[in-house]
C-alpha cells in the first residue's frame, strides 16, 4: 500500500486529501464521476475518458485486478483516477496484474482514501469542473492555479488525439455479409467486435478520414464511434457525415457519433451539468415502449425536440430513445420518404463494455438497415440513380417542398 | 401500461408464524404489498395466523383473517370474501404452497380467483428442481449433475456416478428440510434415509457437490411489459455448502469482473422469462468455480424472499412494494423511485457503500444439535450493517449480533495455526472468528483460502483488519491518524479499548477530544447521482455528513436488533407502533435498528432511519448527530426488548434523556434484590430465592428454600440457561456448566413452584392510572417458559376475584417500580396464592397478541404515555377505550389462544437424530400463532392447525405419561376413547386406564425392543405412521439434561413425522376440547374487523362437515 500523501483540488477551490494511488506525480483534467459497480478496467481504457479525471463512486476498486481481455483500447485513457478503497490483492482467475501496478506502469496519477461520495455530490450540485491531483507533494495552492489555467472541456477537439493513426480491418466472424467504414473517434474494442459477430467486416478509419476515404471502402454502411471532446468542434467529421447521409448510405452512430449525427442534421449539442456515466441508466425505446438498462458515458447531448418529427435536408428525423431519468435525448433516427429507417444513432453504449447487454439489438438493426438499402439499390434502375445524382447538386429539398438548409432544421408538431 | 381496472379486491396470504427460514421479512414485504394495494383503492383481504405482525393490524387490510394458513381455512376465506385475485408471492413458501394447493383442488377456479404475480405453471417450473434444471439447460446454462432416487439402492447407484460428497435434497420440502451433505456411505444412508422419509413423494435428489465454489444471488424484478432489472447482486462470503440464509453475505458482489457479472445477469433474465414469472420479484442463485469461472445455476425462487428483504434494505429499492404494483399491471417506468422521486423504478440501483449481512444462531438453546452449517438453514435471525467499505460494514455487522464472541478479539493467544485452520475448514457458527485467529497465528491468504474456500479478496480484508488492530495495539498513543484508520475499518471503541488496554469510555473520550466522529451518509439507490428525499442513513468515518437540520422535536426509538429466540418480531411490532403514534402526535420519529427483515427498518416507517448497530457507542453517536440536527425529546428504550433496555443506564449516564420508565426504575424491576424489596413493601408473595456465585452458596440457598429449585443467570431474556434442578448433584453440574458467573453476574436460585398456573399480564401505567392490557392464562403449568407455552385471553379458568387480585398486584408493582409506560408481569397461582415470578418494565412478547385479541393499540398508547400523555387523556382521544380494559372483557368476548411454534424439526444431533422436544423454562420457540374464535375449544383447535397442521379428529392416540400425571390424564383420555379414538399405551399407563374403564392396547416400550414375533415398539408404530396423536409427559428428573430415552425416542419420532405430540396434561385437556370443536365441524372464519363490530351479522360459521387437518406452514429456507 502506497502511503505517500496526495491532494485533489477542484477549480472552485474545494480540496480533498488522501493517499497516492498509481503513479506519483501531478495530473489535471475534467472531474467526472462514474457509478458503475463493475467494469473499472473497461472504464479506464475507454478513450472517451481522455482528459478526464474519473471519480469512482463504488468504494472498492481493483478487486479483480487487470487482464488483457477486458481492455477497451490499447491503453488507459483517464487523466486521473479517484477511488476510496483500492484493493490490495487481485482476486480473479483471469487477473494478470494488479490495478495499482497497471496505473503506475502507464503513468496514471490517482488518489485514494478520499470521500468520493462528498466529491460526487459536489460535482452533482456544481457540475463537472476542472480538477488537479498531486501526489508529488506540490502545494495545493499552486495546483489550484494550474487547474484554473487548464483548458475547459467545452470547445476541446480531442477525437484526433485518441484515434488510430492508420486504418485497420476487423474481419467479419464467419462469412462476410457487409462492409462498414467505422470512423474511429475513440472507438472501443468491443464495438467492431459486436459488428464482426454479425458478419460485418469493419474498416476502421482515422478520425481525419475524408469522405473519399470513407467511400473508397465501398461501405454498405458507415459508423461513427464514441469519443472525447466537444462535438461542436468536429466540423470536418460532420461534413463527412453529411456527405454520407446525402448519398443515402446507411449510418449508425454511438455516443459522439450520435452527437455528430445530431449536428449533421442541424440540431445543436450542449454540455450536461454533470453528464451520464454509469451502467444502470434507464432508456426508453420509443418505438417499442420498452425500457433498456444501458451503459452511459457522455458529458454532451443533442438538443432535439422530444415530441414530433423534424424535417431535415435528409428526411424526417425523430428522437428514438430518451433517458427516463432526465429526458435527455438518447437516440435519433432518420427515415426516408417511405418512412424506412435510413440512419440512426444512440447516445449510450450498446456495445456494453462494461454494462448490460439490453441494447445489443441495435447492431442487428444496423444490419437490417444495410440489408434493406442493399436490396433497394439492387432493384433500383439507372434513371433513378441519375436523377438522384442530379439532386445532389441542387439545394436540398424536403418532401413537403419547404426548403430547409441543413444548418437550420425546423420542427413540425406532427407526432411520429 | 397503467394498472388493471378489472381487479377490485385482492386476497393476500401472509407467511404465518416465524420459523427458521421464514421470519419477519415476510411481514415487511406483505405489509408493503397491502399498503400499495390499499392505496390503489383495492379491497385488501389478508390471511395470516401470526398476531405479532404489522400486516395483521386491522388498519393495514380491509378484512384481516387471523386464521390458519391452510388450504382448508383459506378456501373458507375465499368463499366468504370472493376476491378477484390472489397475491401469493409475498408470503414466502407458506403462501406459495397454499396457493398451489388451492389451484390444484380447483378452489381458485370455482370462485373465479385469478392468481396474480406468478402463475401456477411458473411457480412449479421454478420450484420443481427437475423442470428448473431443464429450463436452465435449454438456455445454454449449466446445472449441477443430479439423479432422482426413490430408494437407498438408487442412492448408492447414483453415488457411484456422482462420487462423494453428494448433496441430498428431498423433493417438495423447503428450506432444505431433510437435506444435507453426505461425505461417505454412512452419511448417505442417514441423510438420504431421512430425506426419503421427509419427502411426501419418497423422492430425493442427489446432486454433484460443488462445495467450496463461490456463491452468488441476484434479485430480479420484472414487469408485465417484460422490462427486467437486477435490483441487487449478493455475494456469499461463505462458499457453496452453507445455506445462503446461514452465510455471511455481501452486497454488491465484490469479486466479479463486469464480464462475469453480465453473463450472470443475462442468465438470470433468461431464466425469469423462461420460467414465466410474469411480474414481480424473484431470486436466482449461482455458483462460480473460483479456478476457471465455470458458472452453475443453483435454484430460483419465483417470489419475494428473505434475500429480497435484504436487497431492499441494502439498496433502497422496495422490492415488495414494486412487486405489488407490477402485479397490478403497472410497468416499472410508470413507478417512481420513492427515494429520488424524480427518477423511475426501471433502473438498477448503484451502491456507493458495502452491505454485510451476518446470521444469528441459537445453538446455545439446542446443546444436542449439530452446530455444523450445511445446506439447510439453521440461523434464527440476521443483522445487517452498512459501511463505506467492507471492513467497516463487516465489523459493524458483527457487533450488531450482540454476541460478545462474534466480535473479533485480539486478547489472549491465537492458538495453533494448523489446528485453527482445521477448525475453520468446517463451516460453523463463529467460523470467521476462527479464521481471524488463524491469521493472527500467521496463516497466509492462500492457506486460509485452501482451508475454507473463502475468496482471497475477503481473506485479505480480514488480514487488513488484523494489521490495523496490530497498528492500534502497537501505537503508544492514540493519534488522530491511528484512531481514524481504526474507525474507517469498523473498530468499535470497545475493541480499541481492548487493544490499548483502556476502557470504552476513555477511548471515546479521547476520540471525541480529537474530533474523530462518524458522519452519516444516505442510502439513495443511485450513488449520489440524484438527490435523495428519504433520510435513510448509516454511519461512516468520512468527511461529509448528510443529516439535515430539523425543527420539530425528535424521539429516537431503539429497535431490537437481530431476531433471536426470545426477542423477535413482537418487539419490532411495538417499535413500529410507537413510531406511528408519535409522528401522529407531531414528533419526528427516528428509528435505530440493524435488522434487515423488519418493518421498522423500512425507510418510510419513521421520519428518519439510522441503520446502525444497537451498541452504546453507535447509539450515542446517533443521538449526538440528531442533537446537532434539532431538538431531541428523548430516547425510547422500552419497546425493543432487552437490547435497548440494556442500553438505558449507559445512555442516561452519558446524559441522554430516556423517556418513560427511568433507568433507576428499570433497575428496580431487573435486579432481583431490589425487586424483592418492591414486592416486600407491597406485601406480594414471590417464590423464595437467593443469589449465588458459587456451588456452596447455591447449595445453602437450595437447602433453605428446598428442592426443586430453578436456577438461571441474572439479566437474561427468554430463560437463557434456565434449568429446574431437583438435587445437589444437578445443582453442582449446573454451576460448573454455567459460564461467566461473577459477583456482578450471580446465579439466581428460585424455589420452583410445582403445579402452578402461570399468568402473564401486560399493563400500562402512567403514575396514576393502571390500564390492564390483558390477562393471559397459560395452558402449560409454570416451569414451561411463557414464550413456549400456549395461553388463552381472556383467561379460561381464573375467576373475577383472581383477576381483581392480579389487577391490584400489578398496580402495586407498577407503582413500586415507578413504571411510566408498559410493564409485563408473570404470576403463578398455586393453591390460591398469587406469586410474582418476574416483572419486565418494558413491552413484552405478548403486546401484539394482546393488542389484536382486545383490539387495543397497547404499544401506541404506551409510546404516548412515555412522552407524558395520561391514560385518561388517551381514553378521551380514543386511542384507549373510553371505559374498561383488557382485565374486564365481557363474558361473551371471543377467546384468543396463542400457540408457540418450535424449531425442533430444524435441528439434528451430530448422528442425525432429531433433538428432544420437551418444553422447559428455557424458551426455544421461534414464533407464535393466534387462534381466535367464540369459545376455547375452537380457538385452540385453530391455533393447532396454524402452528403445525392441526389435530386429528379420529384414529389412534398413543399415551405414555409420568406417574405424577396419571391421575390427571384419566378423564381426558376417557373422552378421547368416547370420541372413537383407539388408545394405545405403555404398560403402566394402560393399567391405570383399564382400571378406570378405558380400553387401552399395550404397546412395547422402545427400550424393550421389538417382540419375539416382531411386535413393533411404540416408536416403531409411530414411524410406521399408524399413530395420529401422541400424549407423552416427561418421565423422571429433567435435571441432568440426559435424554429420558423412551420419551425422547417417542417425541422425536413425532417431530420426524410431524404428528401432534402433547407433553403436558394441561395441553392434553386443551387438545381434547379442540378435537371436540373440530368434530362438531363448525369452525368458521371471521375477520378481526368483523369481530370488532359487535353488531356484525357476518358471524363466524360457514357450515362444514369436519375440519380436515392440512399440511400447514412449511418453513422456507429458500434464497
Ligand atoms: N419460581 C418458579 N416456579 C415455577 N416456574 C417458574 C418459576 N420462575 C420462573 N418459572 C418459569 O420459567 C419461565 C421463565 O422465567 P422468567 O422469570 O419469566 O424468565 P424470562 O425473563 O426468561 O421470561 C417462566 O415463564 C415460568 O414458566
Ligand atoms: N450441488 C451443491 N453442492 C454444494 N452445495 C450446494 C449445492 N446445491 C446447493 N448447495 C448449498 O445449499 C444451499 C441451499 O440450497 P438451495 O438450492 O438454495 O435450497 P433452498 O431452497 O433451501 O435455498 C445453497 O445456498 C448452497 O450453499
Ligand atoms: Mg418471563
Ligand atoms: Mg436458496
Amino acid at each position: 500500500m502506497s502511503v505517500a500523501e496526495a491532494v485533489l483540488v477542484l477549480e472552485d477551490g474545494r480540496t480533498f486529501r488522501g493517499e497516492a494511488f498509481g503513479a506519483i506525480g501531478e495530473t489535471i483534467g475534467e472531474a467526472v464521476f462514474s457509478t458503475g459497480m463493475t467494469g473499472y478496467q473497461e472504464t479506464l481504457t475507454d478513450p472517451s475518458y481522455h482528459r478526464q479525471v474519473v471519480v469512482m463512486t463504488s468504494p472498492h476498486v481493483g478487486n479483480t485486478g487487470v487482464n488483457d481481455d477486458d481492455m477497451e483500447s490499447s491503453r488507459i485513457w483517464v487523466a486521473g483516477y479517484v477511488v476510496r478503497d483500492p484493493s490490495r490483492v487481485s482476486s480473479s482467475w483471469r487477473a494478470q496484474r494488479s490495478l495499482d501496478d497497471e496505473l503506475s506502469a502507464q503513468g496514471v496519477v490517482g488518489i485514494s482514501g478520499v470521500d468520493t461520495r462528498a466529491l460526487t455530490r459536489h460535482l452533482r450540485e456544481r457540475g463537472a469542473m476542472r480538477v488537479g491531483i498531486a501526489s508529488d507533494a506540490s502545494p495545493a495552492e499552486a495546483l489550484l492555479a494550474r487547474v484554473r489555467e487548464a483548458p475547459e472541456m467545452t470547445g476541446a477537439a480531442l477525437a484526433a488525439e485518441v484515434s488510430t493513426s492508420q486504418p485497420y480491418v476487423v474481419p467479419a466472424v464467419g462469412e462476410r455479409l457487409f462492409t462498414v467504414a467505422a470512423l474511429d473517434l475513440g472507438i472501443k474494442t468491443m464495438t467492431p467486435q459486436r459488428m464482426a459477430e454479425r458478419g460485418i467486416e469493419v474498416q476502421v478509419l482515422p478520425a481525419t478520414a475524408t469522405l473519399d476515404d470513407v467511400l473508397a471502402v465501398g461501405p454498405d454502411g458507415v459508423f461513427f464511434s464514441n469519443g472525447p471532446g466537444d462535438p461542436a468542434t468536429a466540423e470536418q467529421e460532420i461534413e463527412v457525415l453529411r456527405g454520407v447521409l446525402s448519398r443515402e448510405i446507411p449510418y449508425f452512430g454511438i455516443c459522439f457519433g450520435n452527437q455528430l449525427f445530431g449536428r449533421a442534421l442541424g440540431f445543436d449539442t450542449y454540455k450536461l451539468r454533470y453528464g451520464h456515466r454509469g451502467i444502470n441508466q434507464p432508456v426508453l425505446d420509443r418505438s417499442t415502449g420498452k425500457v433498456e438498462v444501458t451503459a452511459h458515458n457522455h458529458g454532451f447531448a443533442v438538443d432535439a425536440p422530444l415530441a414530433g418529427r423534424t424535417q431535415t435536408a435528409y428526411g424526417p428525423v425523430s428522437v428514438s430513445h430518451v433517458c427516463l431519468n432526465d429526458d435527455v435525448v438518447e437516440g435519433l433516427e432518420l427515415r426516408d420518404d417511405q418512412g424506412r429507417l435510413r440512419a440512426f444513432s444512440v447516445q449510450y453504449h450498446p456495445e456494453a463494455a462494461a454494462g448490460p447487454h439490453d441494447a445489443g439489438y441495435l447492431f442487428d438493426r444496423f444490419v437490417e438497415v444495410m440489408d434493406g438499402s442493399r436490396r433497394r439499390s439492387r432493384a433500383m434502375d439507372g434513371s433513378q440513380r441519375r436523377s438522384r445524382a442530379n439532386r445532389l447538386n441542387k439545394p436540398p429539398v424536403t418532401v413537403e417542398g419547404s426548403v430547409v438548409s441543413a444548418s437550420s432544421a425546423s420542427t413540425d408538431g406532427e407526432v411520429s | 401500461m397503467p394498472r388493471r381496472t378489472d381487479i377490485s379486491s385482492v386476497l393476500v396470504i401472509g407467511s404465518g408464524p416465524i420459523v427458521i427460514g421464514q421470519a419477519c421479512e415476510f411481514d415487511y414485504s406483505g405489509t408493503q404489498a397491502c399498503r400499495v394495494l390499499k392505496a390503489e383503492g383495492i379491497r385488501v383481504i389478508l390471511v395470516n395466523s401470526n398476531p405479532a405482525t404489522i400486516m395483521t393490524d386491522p388498519e393495514i387490510a380491509d378484512a384481516t383473517y387471523v386464521e390458519p394458513i391452510t388450504p382448508h381455512f383459506v378456501a373458507k376465506v375465499i368463499d366468504k370474501e370472493r376476491p378477484d385475485a390472489l397475491l401469493a408471492t409475498l408470503g414466502g413458501q407458506t403462501a406459495l404452497n397454499v396457493a398451489v394447493a388451492l389451484a390444484h383442488d380447483g378452489t381458485l377456479e370455482k370462485f373465479g380467483v385469478e392468481l396474480i404475480g406468478a402463475s401456477i405453471e411458473a411457480i412449479e417450473a421454478g420450484e420443481n428442481r427437475e423442470s428448473f434444471k431443464a429450463i436452465v439447460k435449454s438456455l445454454g446454462g449449466e446445472v449441477a449433475r443430479s439423479v432422482v432416487c426413490h430408494t437407498l439402492a438408487d442412492c448408492a447407484a447414483a453415488v457411484d456416478e456422482l462420487g462423494f460428497p453428494v448433496v441430498c435434497r428431498p423433493s417438495y420440502t423447503m428450506g432444505g428440510v431433510g437435506s444435507g451433505m453426505a461425505y461417505d456411505a454412512d452419511d448417505m444412508r442417514r441423510i438420504a434415509g431421512a430425506g426419503l422419509d421427509a419427502s411426501p413423494t419418497t423422492e430425493v435428489l442427489l446432486e454433484e457437490s460443488i462445495f467450496g465454489w463461490k456463491e452468488y444471488e441476484l434479485e430480479v424484478m420484472r414487469d408485465g411489459h417484460d422490462n427486467t432489472v437486477i435490483v441487487c447482486s449478493i455475494e456469499n462470503l461463505d462458499p457453496m455448502g452453507v445455506h445462503t440464509g446461514d452465510s455471511i453475505t455481501v452486497a454488491p458482489a465484490m469479486t466479479l469482473t463486469d464480464r462475469e457479472y453480465q453473463a450472470m445477469r443475462d442468465m438470470a433474465i433468461g431464466v425469469i422469462r423462461a420460467v414465466g414469472v410474469e411480474t414481480g420479484g424473484c431470486n436466482i442463485q449461482f455458483a462460480v468455480d473460483p479456478s476457471d469461472g465455470r458458472m452453475i445455476v443453483i435454484e430460483m425462487n419465483p417470489r419475494v424472499s428473505r434475500s429480497s428483504a435484504l436487497a431492499s434494505k441494502a439498496t433502497g429499492f422496495p422490492i415488495a412494494k414494486i412487486a405489488a404494483k407490477v402485479a397490478l399491471g403497472y410497468s416499472l417506468d410508470e413507478i417512481p423511485n420513492d427515494i429520488t422521486q424524480e427518477t423511475p423504478a426501471s433502473f438498477e440501483p448503484a451502491l456507493d457503500y458495502v452491505v454485510v449481512k451476518v446470521p444469528r444462531f441459537a445453538f446455545e438453546k439446542f446443546p444436542a444439535a449439530d452446530p455444523r452449517l450445511t445446506t439447510h438453514m439453521k440461523s434464527v435471525g440476521e443483522a445487517m450493517a452498512i459501511g463505506r467499505n467492507f471492513t467497516e460494514a463487516l465489523q459493524k455487522a458483527l457487533r450488531s449480533l450482540e454476541k460478545p464472541d462474534a466480535v473479533f478479539s485480539w486478547s489472549g493467544l491465537p492458538g495453533d495455526k494448523t489446528a485453527l485452520l482445521a477448525r475453520a475448514a468446517i463451516p460453523h457458527d463463529g467460523r470467521l472468528g476462527v479464521v481471524m485467529q488463524a491469521i493472527r497465528a500467521g496463516a497466509g491468504i492462500d492457506e486460509v483460502f485452501a482451508a475454507t474456500g473463502i475468496d482471497p479478496w475477503f481473506v485479505d480484508q480480514l488480514l487488513l483488519i488484523h494489521q490495523v488492530a496490530t497498528e492500534v495495539a502497537t501505537s503508544d498513543t492514540l493519534t488522530p491518524t491511528v484512531l481514524r484508520k481504526a474507525k474507517r475499518h469498523g473498530f468499535s471503541d470497545a475493541q480499541i479499548a481492548e487493544l490499548t488496554g483502556g476502557s470504552d469510555e476513555v477511548v471515546r473520550g479521547v476520540r471525541h477530544a480529537l474530533g474523530v466522529r462518524p458522519v452519516y451518509k444516505t442510502v439513495d439507490t443511485c450513488a449520489a447521482e440524484f438527490a435523495a428525499r428519504t433520510p435513510y442513513h448509516y454511519s461512516t468515518y468520512d468527511e461529509e455528513t448528510e443529516v439535515e437540520p430539523r425543527t420539530r422535536p425528535a424521539v429516537i426509538i431503539l429497535g431490537s436488533g437481530p431476531n433471536r429466540i426470545g426477542q423477535g418480531i413482537e418487539f419490532d411490532y411495538s417499535c413500529v407502533h410507537a413510531s406511528m403514534a408519535l409522528s401522529a402526535a407531531g414528533y419526528e420519529t427516528v428509528m435505530v435498528n440493524c435488522n434487515p427483515e423488519t418493518v421498522s427498518t423500512d425507510y418510510d416507517t419513521s421520519d428518519r432511519l439510522y441503520f446502525e448497530p444497537l451498541t452504546l457507542e453507535d447509539v450515542l453517536e446517533v443521538v449526538a448527530a440528531e442533537t446537532v440536527a434539532g431538538p431531541v425529546a428523548g430516547v425510547l428504550v422500552q419497546l425493543g426488548g432487552q437490547t435497548p433496555l440494556g442500553l438505558a443506564a449507559g445512555l442516561a449516564a452519558a446524559g441522554v434523556p430516556i423517556v418513560g420508565t427511568s433507568p433507576e426504575a428499570i433497575h428496580l424491576a431487573e435486579d432481583r434484590g431490589a425487586f424483592g424489596h418492591v414486592l416486600a413493601t407491597a406485601g406480594l408473595p414471590a417464590p423464595k430465592f437467593g443469589t449465588a456465585t458459587s456451588f456452596a452458596e447455591a447449595k445453602l440457598i437450595a437447602e433453605e428454600i428446598g428442592f426443586p429449585v430453578l436456577v438461571r443467570p441474572s439479566f437474561v431474556l427468554g430463560g437463557r440457561g434456565m434449568e429446574i434442578v431437583y438435587d445437589d448433584d444437578a445443582l453442582r453440574g449446573y454451576i460448573e456448566r454455567a459460564t461467566q458467573i461473577s459477583p456482578s453476574h450471580p446465579v439466581l436460585v428460585d424455589k420452583f413452584l410445582d403445579d402452578a398456573i402461570e399468568v402473564d399480564v401486560d399493563a400500562l401505567y402512567d403514575g396514576r392510572d393502571l390500564f390492564l392490557g390483558g390477562v393471559m392464562e397459560h395452558i402449560e403449568e409454570a416451569g414451561i417458559h411463557s414464550g413456549d407455552s400456549s395461553c388463552a385471553l381472556p383467561p379460561i379458568t381464573l375467576g373475577v376475584e383472581d383477576i381483581a387480585r392480579i389487577r391490584e398486584s400489578t398496580r402495586a408493582i407498577a407503582e413500586g417500580v415507578g413504571v411510566r409506560g408498559l410493564i409485563n408481569i408473570q404470576f403463578a397461582v398455586v393453591s390460591d396464592v398469587l406469586y410474582v415470578l418476574e416483572a419486565n418494565p418494558r413491552a413484552s412478547r405478548t403486546v401484539p397478541f394482546v393488542s389484536k385479541a382486545t383490539a387495543t393499540p397497547l404499544a401506541k398508547a404506551a409510546a404516548r404515555v412515555m412522552l407524558g400523555t395520561s391514560i385518561a387523556a388517551l381514553r378521551d382521544e380514543g386511542i384507549l377505550p373510553a371505559s374498561g380494559d383488557g382485565g374486564d372483557l365481557p363474558p361473551d368476548a371471543p377467546i384468543a389462544v396463542k400457540e408457540a411454534v418450535m424449531p425442533f424439526n430444524r435441528f439434528r444431533t451430530e448422528d442425525g437424530r432429531n433433538v428432544d422436544t420437551v418444553l422447559g423454562p428455557e424458551m426455544r420457540s421461534t414464533g407464535e400463532v393466534m387462534g381466535y374464535d367464540a369459545d376455547f375449544g375452537a380457538a385452540f383447535a385453530k391455533s393447532q392447525s396454524a402452528a403445525f397442521g392441526g389435530l386429528p379428529v379420529k384414529g389412534r392416540a398413543f399415551v405414555s405419561v409420568a406417574n405424577r400425571d396419571k391421575r390427571h390424564m384419566i378423564f381426558p383420555i376417557k373422552r378421547l376413547a368416547d370420541l372413537g379414538f383407539e388408545i394405545l399405551a405403555t404398560e403402566g399407563t394402560a393399567r391405570v386406564l383399564r382400571r378406570n374403564g378405558v380400553p387401552a392396547t399395550v404397546v412395547r416400550k422402545h427400550s424393550a425392543g421389538p417382540g419375539a414375533h416382531g411386535e413393533p415398539t411404540t416408536v416403531g408404530r409411530i414411524l410406521a405412521g399408524d399413530v395420529d396423536l401422541v400424549i407423552n409427559t416427561p418421565h423422571g428428573s429433567t435435571s441432568d439434561g440426559s435424554p429420558r430415552l423412551d420419551g425422547y425416542e417417542i417425541r422425536t419420532a413425532c417431530v420426524a413425522l410431524n404428528i401432534p405430540c402433547i407433553t403436558t396434561v394441561q395441553g392434553l385437556g386443551a387438545t381434547v376440547q379442540g378435537i371436540e370443536a373440530l368434530r362438531a365441524g363448525v369452525l368458521g372464519v371471521r375477520s378481526l374487523q368483523s369481530w370488532a363490530r359487535a353488531d356484525d351479522e357476518a358471524a363466524a360459521d360457514v357450515p362444514n362437515a369436519t375440519t380436515v387437518p392440512d399440511a400447514s406452514t412449511v418453513p422456507d429456507g429458500a434464497a
